[in-house]
C-alpha cells in the first residue's frame, strides 16, 4: 500500500490546483468545476486517513459519502443560479456578477 | 515496488494532470471533459484504497449525472468572448495555491502519521449497517438536504421573467 503522505501530497495538490482554477477562471461554470475538484482531493484524504490510519474503521467512507451528496446538491444549485443570473445579466463571468455587491 | 502502489502513482499523475488541464484549458468543453476524466480516475483510487462502493459512487454520480449537468449547463450558456484566465486572478491565485500547496506539503511530511497493520476491506453490508445505525440522523439530514436543493435549484433556475422564451405558466 502506499504510505500515507504520498496520497496527502497527491491531494493536497489536486485541491490547489482547485484553488488556483477557483480565483483565475473567469467562467462561473470553470468555477464550479474547479470547486469539485477540491471537494474530490478532500474525500480521497477522508478515505486514505479510514482505510490506511484506522483500518476497519467505517467513519473516512461514511465522511466521504457525505462529501459526495453535498458536492451533488451544491452543484445542482450552483448550476441553477448560474442559468439564473446567465438569463438577468446575460453574462456568466464571474467579475460581472456584482449584484449584491454593497 | 508493489502493483498497486505503482498503479496509484500511475492514477494519480494522471488525475493531476487533468486537473491542471480543467483549470486551464482554453475551450470550456474540454475543460468538462478533463474533469471527467479527472473524476473517474478519483474513483480508480478509491478502488486502489480498498473503498470499492465509493468507486462505484464516483463513477455513477460524479461520471454519470454531473458530467451530463455542467455539460449542460455549457451548452446553455454562452462560451466567453473575452481571454478566460483573469489577469488580475491569474497571479494572485498562481502566488495562493503555491503558497498553500508549500504549507501542505510541509504538514503532511513533517509529521509521522500513525499507519496501524494492513488496510481491511470494508465490505457493503457493514457500510449499510453503519449508515442506518450509527450515522442514521445525518443520513436522513443529508436526504433532506438533497430534496431541499433539488427544489431550490428547480425554483431558481424557473423562468419567470416576461419575454423569455420558456414561459413558466400563463400569464395572469
Amino acid at each position: 500500500m502506499v504510505p500515507i503522505e504520498h496520497i496527502m501530497v497527491f491531494t493536497g495538490a489536486l485541491f490547489c490546483i482547485g484553488v488556483y482554477g477557483v480565483m483565475a477562471r473567469r467562467n462561473a461554470v470553470l468555477v464550479l468545476m474547479a470547486i469539485e475538484l477540491m471537494l474530490n482531493a478532500v474525500a480521497i484524504n477522508l478515505v486514505a486517513f479510514g482505510t490506511l490510519v484506522y483500518p476497519g474503521q467505517i467513519n473516512g467512507m461514511v465522511f466521504a459519502i457525505f462529501v459526495v451528496t453535498i458536492a451533488a446538491a451544491e452543484l445542482g444549485l450552483g448550476l441553477a443560479i448560474v442559468l439564473r443570473v446567465y438569463r438577468m445579466r446575460s453574462s456568466i463571468n464571474v467579475d460581472d456578477i456584482d449584484l449584491m455587491r454593497w | 515496488m508493489e502493483l498497486s502502489a505503482l498503479a496509484f502513482y500511475v492514477v494519480a499523475g494522471v488525475t493531476l494532470v487533468a486537473a491542471l488541464g480543467v483549470v486551464s484549458a482554453r475551450s470550456v468543453v474540454y475543460a468538462a471533459l478533463l474533469l471527467i476524466l479527472s473524476l473517474v480516475m478519483t474513483g480508480l483510487v478509491y478502488l486502489l484504497l480498498l473503498a470499492d462502493y465509493l468507486a462505484l459512487i464516483q463513477i455513477l454520480v460524479y461520471g454519470g449525472t454531473v458530467s451530463i449537468l455542467l455539460l449542460f449547463a455549457l451548452m446553455l450558456t454562452p462560451p466567453e468572448t473575452r481571454p478566460e484566465l483573469n489577469h488580475r486572478g491569474w497571479a494572485l491565485g498562481a502566488v495562493a495555491s503555491g503558497a498553500l500547496f508549500v504549507l501542505l506539503l510541509v504538514s503532511s511530511l513533517a509529521d509521522k502519521w500513525p499507519v496501524a497493520g494492513a488496510a481491511r476491506h470494508i465490505s457493503l453490508v457493514d457500510l449499510g449497517r453503519a449508515l442506518f445505525s450509527t450515522w442514521a440522523v445525518p443520513f436522513e439530514v443529508a436526504s433532506v438536504v438533497l430534496l431541499v436543493a433539488l427544489l431550490g435549484a428547480l425554483t431558481i433556475a424557473r423562468s419567470t421573467t416576461p419575454g423569455s422564451k420558456i414561459a413558466p405558466r400563463a400569464s395572469a
